[in-house]
């Protein structure tokens, strides 16, 4: 295996690049137009050759006609190559822990892109169209539609801070220290005047999404950490667009005055709060029109992507953010939308966009490596080198600065390792590559210094600090996410706190945090859930729909793992419900009752001889059904039975009965699951009462031995659930003990586990097997 | 006029030292409870119950309790009294402090420790150390009061799960005829360790504003 498949990746990248290299792949944007010339002359030529019968050609058996498919062809070859590349760095574990993914894939590229101009074509350069309408908005879906909106909101006052005031910052640092260089160095620099300094550190301030997101996926940081420089990296976006725009427009006129600055400030609110405006209003109506999908489930999914590209596009439109649409869009649409559509759409959603979002952001590190081979270069010593060294020191000042201001209104406090590490995060990415790749050559005339510096910059973050920040990060010591799942106990407790601090808040009479977020999730309750979830689920609450959730999950974990024999190690507890059946208070029973020592006596004594016996069976097959007499098996089994008949004369002398538990009946969480939508969900609705005691426990009384008992008495709860199983082992979480008021059931109850024994013991066959099997779910 | 004010400068400043607030907090509170108590000098659970945001808030009925339980009150005993004074308000109100920025880390364990210490006593009804099953049960149930439509069953679902977790994460291996009787306070630190509790479980205390208190109610 790990021998084999170096080469064997090694000869696919070969054939690939071969392909691609031997196509000459022009530039992508424009060779739209030749695609549809080559469709039109595609029967134009057909034609042709049917109307020239003078020369009698033999016919074409098998022809070329590459230029039909030319497009798609590249664009598919480009798609393979990034995945075979993703597939083969995960191949080989030792490199890719050692440096990040993104490198890797710039340094592909930049081999690709060698190759391509060593054979003498242009090799393509990312245009910035495909990356800002294609290849940027599936990741950022992805991001927005699984923003953790807890965190989020309540670090939002510290993420707005660094986004705008941060790059704010950032931007007129650079740009006003790189014109004081350029004035200084004079000859060659002396023409950049301040408005291209200002623009260009603007591009450059920015932190990017996709680097950040490319380099904190892989050391799996705490989430208070990732969320703040997560955050920052989508919300200032904004603030780039407008300073780009802003320094744009004016470079042609060569002045700013105050009211340009007053209408910049304007135009940020401007394009911010639009940008939200429209993500959320498209966000809406996808969470309305996914309440009327429960019969046309299968393009549920469509719905949530395009409604999200929409909005992005829309945004895009009137020159707002367009990723601060989509990021409202996917986190607005999100709680709704999941409550409507079923388990099997919401997994394709997730797998979607991690596909897209994983081939966007592997493509995009490629094309930057190829860009790199092939962009117009202007290097210039000064320049570059001043423009990093300007860009790490503003982000330091911008970062220990603005924590010194936040610090004093947060409750958690940033520590210096924090702070050190979302200055350290601060990546550049392909975002500023794409915004200078759009400048107009005549208006920015060192458009071509820019680019080499930014790519300088870019390069530097994301190799030098991508790679070296995950030592750094074991090193600092600094806490990592905690992998445990949420239990329903912490659940219940957040919710709790949440209510108690409301309270605390409403006695102090002070109008905090939580009284407003208990005021929207009131008004949420009471208007806006009744309008975009179908049905019953509009009125869940929080509580309840995390409970299912998990049920859900920890069935189809379990039948995924192949049932009982490999069952998650987390839970080895043998602890079943039985044990936290709340003491009874002695109740007046109609009948004697067998003092309760004597019962938990019996009760051992036949679970453990059941256990023993059960244990010792399955050592059996059907080869050695003859057992050899002087086995020691063989005589403990003997032994067993003399034990069991000696028990069984004493039982029947008693005057009681056996508790034994009845299943419980079916609660609405049960019937929900048997229907929903997801057909799975029906057989599996035994696990979802005993989570998460996921053991099975053969010896306990909820075996199915015991559960027969119950049948032949004829409890009518558990006709069904019997039925269904079928004899296979179960897990139920049986409900407290009821009294029975019937007498003469005891001697088949009594008569029963020695029947069942009689059986196990006489017919090994078949019953070891079902023991085996450890399968209790399907069927 | 001045001997008094003296006198509750001086009071203040003790409590500033016991409870950790600083001197314009506790004038705030001071404010805040002569509002509660319409300038009575006790607090009874009436006062708590005419402010109308509260009557919202479905886990009400344990948070006006904690004023008054005793163990939140730093006694050792047990009970709950009928009405409370300034000081003992703001020494249930101190459990809500957040922790001033220049804590070591073990005064953290300790602040995380009686904060869990308070969410426990409002668990714990009927004073006996442990959670018994009915008790959680309930809380639950208190949880979900403000949906209509939500069955007991569901609660109790719920409430059983959570027991179950809780003895499976603590105890892990128990035979089947062991008991288990309720979570206890080393347990509940246990499985609350992940939720940051000493960081979630406060709010600001400068921003009192006479403002709010106007339209307090």
């Amino acid at each position: 295996g790990q021998i084999i498949s170096p080469v064997m990746e090694l000869k696919m990248f070969l054939l690939v690049l071969g392909l691609l290299v031997g196509t000459g792949s022009p530039d992508m944007g424009s060779s739209q137009g030749k695609c549809s010339e080559s469709l039109v002359q595609g029967p134009q030529t057909q034609e042709n050759r049917t109307h020239t019968t003078h020369s009698k050609k033999p016919f074409p058996v098998l022809s070329f006609g590459y230029d039909y498919v030319r497009l798609p062809f590249e664009i598919s070859l480009w798609v393979l190559l990034a995945s075979l590349m993703k597939l083969g760095f995960h191949l080989m574990p030792r490199l890719s822990s050692i440096v990040p993914e993104s490198c890797l894939l710039i340094v592909v590229g930049l081999l690709v892109g060698g190759l391509i101009k060593l054979v003498g074509e242009a090799p393509p350069v990312l245009e910035s169209n495909i990356f800002f309408l294609y290849l940027l908005p599936p990741i950022i879906l992805d991001a927005g539609y699984f923003l953790p909106i807890r965190q989020f909101t309540e670090n939002l006052g510290t993420i707005l801070m660094f986004a705008v005031v941060g790059t704010l910052w950032n931007a007129f640092f650079v740009g006003g220290l790189l014109y004081g260089v350029c004035q200084l160095e004079g000859h060659r620099l002396v023409t950049v005047d301040l408005l291209s300094c200002l623009l260009f550190g603007s591009i450059i301030s920015a932190v990017d999404p996709v680097a950040v997101l490319a380099v904190f996926e892989e050391i799996h940081i705490n989430e208070l950490l990732h969320i703040l420089v997560f955050g920052e990296s989508l919300l200032n976006d904004a603030v780039t667009v407008v300073l780009y725009h802003l320094f744009e427009e004016f470079s042609s006129v060569g002045t700013i005055t105050v009211t340009d600055v007053l209408l910049g400030i304007v135009c940020f609110l401007v394009v911010s709060l639009g940008g939200i405006v429209v993500g959320a209003i498209y966000g809406i109506l996808a969470a309305f029109t996914s309440r009327f999908t429960s019969h046309t489930r299968v393009i549920e999914p469509l719905f949530v992507f395009l409604y999200s590209y929409m909005a992005y596009l829309s945004a895009e439109v009137f020159h707002l953010s367009g990723i601060m649409a989509l990021i409202a869009c996917g986190a607005v649409m999100r709680p709704y939308v999941e409550a409507n559509i079923s388990h099997k759409s919401h997994t394709t959603i997730k797998y979607f966009l991690k596909m897209w979002s994983s081939v966007s952001d592997t493509l995009i590190f490629i094309f930057l490596g190829v860009s790199t081979v092939a962009g117009p270069h202007e290097w210039n010593w000064i320049f570059v080198v001043a423009t990093l060294i300007f860009c790490l020191v503003a982000r330091v000042l911008g970062v220990v600065g603005l924590t010194f201001v936040i610090n004093k209104f947060r409750i958690v406090k940033l520590t210096s390792k924090d702070q050190f590490i979302i200055a350290y995060g601060g990546l550049r990415g392909a975002i500023a590559f794409s915004l200078v790749y759009l400048l107009n050559t005549d208006h920015f005339p060192k458009r071509n210094m820019f680019l080499t510096a930014i790519i300088t910059v870019i390069f530097f973050t994301v190799f030098v600090q991508g790679m070296t920040i995950r030592p750094l990060v074991d090193l600092l010591a600094v806490k990592k996410k905690q992998e445990t799942k949420r239990s329903i106990n912490e659940e219940i407790h957040t919710q709790f706190l949440d209510h108690l601090l409301t309270g605390i808040e409403d006695i102090c009479g002070h109008y905090g945090h939580h009284h407003w977020k208990d005021k929207l999730n009131r008004f949420n309750k009471k208007y806006v859930k009744k309008c975009l979830i179908a049905g019953e689920r509009s009125k869940e609450p929080q509580l309840i729909a995390f409970y299912h959730k998990m049920e859900m999950k920890q069935a189809i974990e379990l039948v995924e793992s192949g049932g009982g024999s490999k069952l998650p190690s987390a839970m080895p507890s043998t602890v079943s419900m039985q044990n936290i059946q709340p003491k009874k208070p002695p109740q007046d029973r109609a009948l004697p009752q067998l003092s309760k020592a004597r019962e938990e006596e019996i009760r051992k004594i036949l679970r453990t001889n059941l256990q023993r016996t059960r244990q010792r069976l399955r050592s059996y097959n059907r080869h050695t059904l003859i057992a050899d007499p002087y086995e020691d098996g063989w005589n403990e089994i003997l032994i067993k039975r003399k034990k069991m008949k000696e028990l069984e004369k004493k039982i029947s002398q008693m005057n009681n009965y056996l508790t034994v538990p009845a299943p419980p009946p079916d609660s609405p969480t049960i019937a929900r699951a048997r229907l929903a939508s997801d057909p799975q969900a029906w057989g599996l609705k035994s696990a979802t009462e005993s989570i998460p005691s996921i053991k099975v426990d053969l010896a306990s009384p909820q075996s199915p031995e015991s559960v027969n008992i119950v049948d032949e008495i004829g409890m009518k709860g558990s006709q069904p659930k019997v039925s269904e199983e079928g004899g296979g082992l179960t897990m139920k979480v049986p409900s407290p003990t009821k009294p029975r008021k019937d007498q003469t059931t005891d001697e088949d109850n009594d008569k029963e586990p020695q029947q069942r024994l009689m059986r196990c013991l006489s017919d090994p066959g078949p019953a070891a097997e079902e023991e085996d099997e450890d399968e209790p779910f399907l069927h | 006029m001045g001997a008094s004010q003296s006198g509750r400068v001086h009071m203040f400043q003790d409590l500033a030292d016991k409870t950790g607030f600083s001197i314009e907090q506790i004038n705030n509170l001071r404010n805040r409870f002569m509002y509660l108590t319409q300038d009575e000098d006790t607090l009874r659970r009436e006062h708590l119950e005419n402010i109308s945001n509260l009557a919202l808030n479905p886990i009400r009925r344990q948070i006006i309790e904690a004023f008054f339980d005793k163990r939140n009150l730093g006694e050792k005993e047990k009970g709950c009294l009928q009405e409370i004074g300034f000081e003992e308000f703001v020494m249930v109100l101190s459990f809500f402090r957040p922790p001033k920025p220049r804590t070591s880390d073990e005064e953290m364990k300790n602040i995380k420790k009686e904060k869990l210490r308070f969410l426990f006593n409002m668990h714990d009804t009927d004073n006996d150390g442990v959670i018994t099953l009915d008790e959680y049960r309930r809380v639950v149930e208190e949880l979900l009061s403000s949906y209509e439509t939500i069955g007991a069953e569901t609660a109790k679902a719920i409430s059983d799960a959570a027991m179950l977790e809780v003895a499976s994460v603590t105890v892990g291996q128990m035979g089947p005829d062991e008991f288990y009787e309720g979570i206890t306070f080393e347990q509940f630190m246990q499985i609350l360790k992940n939720v940051e509790i000493e960081t979630k479980m406060n709010i600001h205390f400068w921003n009192l504003d006479k403002r709010t208190m106007q339209c307090g109610k």
